[in-house]
């Protein structure tokens, strides 16, 4: 990088070629998902902090897990803890689309949009179930 | 010997190199924790959903038995390095001026070193108490 830069400043007198970027190019879904994928990366990074959260709560006694228990109940807690499952998930079954596509298969434009709309349906549909799972048999979280 | 360095092909100049300057160990060990990834977050989902609306004493109880613990403490340390890789990968695509980068690349592993350590922390030391 630090070579590349130096080239730059080189030839600073005429502008360099840039590549096309994303406004270039109409949106398809794997290109979505791409970024999907990194949005729910960065925020599964944030949301460690939830995990956390929950764990200190839990190794500090009864009053502090009485404290996450209420937030995690209230609506903002709820949004937080479905788009942290869904996010979860998604980025699990996007990871796994592109191990397969690490071994070099997958990639026939039918495959590819197929592995795509696979990992959305799939993160959508597994995270509706886990909910209604722990809504129905475990009584949510309360 | 003092004839080596003509030997140098331009190979020499990218070697070890790249935004990071540490070349593809990273993108390898990206592969490897998320394959160790996978398992651990359907252990990790299974545990939290089992948890769920369970009384204080009885969530630690569970997460204090070692089978529970263990998922849990693994899925932790795998997550925060695939997590620090994955962060260093977005900083390097997005932040170009070179004190923004290694500052915010500084807090990265800041961040990852915090969270991680304490919920290992917390973890172990609900664990231990039981």
């Amino acid at each position: 990088m630090a070579e590349f830069e130096a080239g730059t400043a080189a030839g600073a007198e005429r502008p360099r070629p840039l590549s096309p970027h994303l406004q270039i190019y109409k949106p398809t879904l794997t290109m979505v998902m791409s970024i999907v994928h990194r949005i729910t990366g960065a925020a599964l990074y944030f949301g460690m902090l939830l995990l956390a959260w929950w764990l200190i709560a839990a190794a500090s006694g009864p009053n502090a897990y009485a404290g996450f228990e209420w937030f995690m109940g209230r609506v903002l807690g709820q949004l937080l803890l479905f788009g942290y499952t869904w996010a979860l998930i998604h980025h699990m079954l996007g990871g796994i689309r592109h191990l397969i596509w690490d071994t070099v298969h997958g990639f026939e434009p039918a495959e590819r949009e197929m592995l795509t709309l696979a990992t959305l349906i799939g993160s959508v549909t597994l995270t509706l179930i886990l909910w209604v799972v722990g809504y129905l048999v475990m009584g949510g979280p309360r | 010997m003092r004839e080596a360095p003509h030997m140098r092909t331009p190979m020499r100049r990218v070697r070890g190199l790249g935004a990071a300057h540490s070349g593809t160990g990273h993108f390898w060990h990206q592969r490897v924790t998320s394959v160790a990834g996978i398992p651990l977050t359907i252990g990790m989902l299974l545990v939290i959903t089992a948890l769920l609306g369970r009384s204080h004493a009885a969530v630690v109880q569970i997460l204090a038995s070692p089978i529970v613990s263990i998922i849990v403490l693994l899925f932790i340390i795998n997550t925060a390095y695939h997590m620090w890789i994955g962060m260093q990968e977005i900083i390097l695509d997005y932040v170009h001026d070179e004190k923004w980068k290694f500052l915010s690349l500084m807090a990265n592993t800041f961040f990852v070193f915090a969270v991680s350590l304490a919920s290992v922390y917390a973890l172990l030391r609900l664990s231990f108490g039981v």
